[in-house]
C-alpha cells in the first residue's frame, strides 16, 4: 500500500504537477541555464541532490524544532538558511571528495540557493501535511527526489530543443529569450496532457 | 532631477522582469487576475524597499565575505511580516497568492538590489531604487495580468466583460503565461530595433 502511495506521489510531482511547467517553479534557471545540454544536465543533477537533501532537512527541522516550539511562523526564514547553508556544505563536500564530480557540478551549486523551485518544494512539503503523518519523512524525500527529476526533464527537454533553435531561421526580433518563452509555452501545452491522467 | 532617474530606470531602462530577465516565477505564476497581480506587486515592493533601506544602513559594518546570508536573512524577515500581515487582514489573496509570498525571498529582484545598490548607496538613493524597481515589476505584472485575464477568464478586476462569450482558457493556465510573455519581450525586442533604425 505505501509502495503505491510513494509511487503516486513521484509520477504526480514529475509528470502532472511538473514544477517548472505546469507550477512555475525554477524559472530562472530553466530559462538560464537551458541553452547548452550538458550545462542542463550538470544543473538538473545537482538540482536532484539539493531539492532530495533540502526536503529532508527542512522536514526534520519543522517537525522536531519548529513545531514543538511553537514558532512554526519562522518557517520561511528557517527554511532558506537551511537551504543555503545545506548548499555550502554540498559544495565543499563534493569539492573535498569528488573534484570530478566538483568540476562538473561546481559553478551551478551557487545558483541553486535563489532557485526557487528549491524552497518551493520544501515549502509544499509542509503544506501537503506530510509532517503530521506516520511515514511522512519517506514521502518528503519522495516528492523532492520527484520534483528534482521533474525539474531535470523539462530543463533537458528545453535545451536540446533550444540548441537547434539556434540555427533556426526565425525574425530577428524573436530570437533569444521571446522564441524560448514560447517554446516553453508548448512544452506546457504537452505537460497538460498528464493532467487528465488518473492513477 | 538626479533622484527622479533613480526611479525611472527600473521602469525601462533596467526594468527587472523585461530588460534583466529576473523573477521570473511570480511573474509568470501570479498574473492570473489583475488585482493578484497588484497584491504581489506591492507585497514586492515593500519588502524591496525595506530591505534596501536596512541594507543600505549597515552597509558599512557588515563584513564582505558573510554579507549575503545577512541580506537573505533580513529579506526573510520583511517577507515574514508581509505574510503574517496578508494572512491577518487579507486572508482571500493570502489564499490566491499561496505558496508564492514565502517564495518573495528567492525574488532574485530583491536580493540582486541589495547586492548590486543597496550595499553601495545612501539610504534615499536606496529607497528610491527600490521603488523604481518596484514600480518596474509591478507594471510589467499589471500589462501580463490584464491580457491574461481579458483573454482567459474574460473578466477584469473579477467583473465578467462580455456576457456569454466563452473565454480562451488556456491563456489563465501555464501555457498562456508563457506565451504572454514572449509575445511581450518580441514586442519590446521590436520597438527597440525600431528605435535604433
Amino acid at each position: 500500500m505505501e509502495i503505491k502511495v510513494l509511487f503516486v506521489i513521484l509520477i504526480s510531482t514529475i509528470l502532472i504537477n511538473n514544477y517548472v511547467l505546469s507550477q512555475m517553479l525554477g524559472l530562472c534557471p530553466f530559462l538560464g541555464v537551458s541553452k547548452k545540454m550538458d550545462s542542463a544536465l550538470g544543473m538538473g543533477l545537482a538540482v536532484i541532490f539539493v531539492m532530495t537533501m533540502a526536503s529532508f532537512f527542512t522536514f526534520l527541522i519543522y517537525k522536531y524544532l519548529l513545531i514543538p516550539w511553537h514558532v512554526t511562523y519562522l518557517r520561511t526564514i528557517a527554511f532558506i538558511l537551511v537551504i543555503a547553508s545545506l548548499v555550502q556544505l554540498v559544495e565543499m563536500t563534493i569539492e573535498k571528495i569528488s573534484p570530478t564530480l566538483y568540476q562538473a557540478l561546481g559553478i551551478f551549486l551557487p545558483l541553486i540557493t535563489t532557485n526557487c523551485a528549491v524552497l518551493g518544494v520544501a515549502v509544499l512539503n509542509i503544506e501537503t501535511g506530510f509532517a503530521t503523518k506516520d511515514l511522512g519523512m519517506v514521502m518528503t524525500v519522495v516528492q523532492g527526489f520527484g520534483a528534482g527529476i521533474g525539474f531535470t526533464i523539462a530543463l533537458l527537454l528545453m535545451a536540446g530543443i533550444r540548441e537547434r533553435l539556434e540555427l533556426a531561421d526565425i525574425p530577428g526580433n524573436l530570437k533569444g529569450m521571446p522564441i524560448s518563452f514560447i517554446t516553453a509555452g508548448l512544452l506546457a501545452i504537452a505537460f497538460l496532457g498528464f493532467s487528465g491522467m488518473k492513477i | 532631477m538626479d533622484y527622479l532617474k533613480e526611479v525611472i530606470k527600473g521602469l525601462w531602462e533596467r526594468n527587472p522582469i523585461l530588460v534583466l530577465g529576473i523573477g521570473l516565477c511570480p511573474t509568470l505564476a501570479v498574473t492570473t487576475s489583475v488585482s493578484n497581480a497588484l497584491w504581489m506587486a506591492l507585497a514586492t515592493t515593500f519588502v524591496l524597499i525595506c530591505s534596501n533601506v536596512l541594507v543600505s544602513v549597515i552597509r558599512n559594518i557588515v563584513p564582505s565575505h558573510i554579507r549575503i546570508p545577512i541580506f537573505i536573512t533580513i529579506i526573510a524577515s520583511f517577507v515574514i511580516i508581509v505574510e503574517l500581515t496578508l494572512k491577518a487582514f487579507q486572508p482571500d489573496v493570502y489564499q490566491a497568492l499561496g505558496i508564492f509570498i514565502p517564495l518573495i525571498v528567492v525574488n532574485c529582484i530583491i536580493l540582486g538590489r541589495a547586492e548590486e545598490f543597496a550595499s553601495r548607496n545612501s539610504i534615499f538613493r536606496s529607497i528610491l531604487d527600490g521603488l523604481g524597481m518596484g514600480l518596474g515589476f509591478g507594471g510589467t505584472l499589471f500589462i501580463l495580468a490584464f491580457f491574461r485575464e481579458t483573454l482567459g477568464a474574460n473578466k477584469l478586476f473579477g467583473y465578467t466583460l462580455i456576457p456569454g462569450m466563452k473565454p480562451a482558457t488556456i491563456m489563465i493556465i501555464a501555457p498562456g503565461a508563457f506565451f504572454t510573455l514572449g509575445l511581450m519581450l518580441w514586442a519590446m525586442n521590436a520597438l527597440k530595433s525600431r528605435k535604433r533604425g
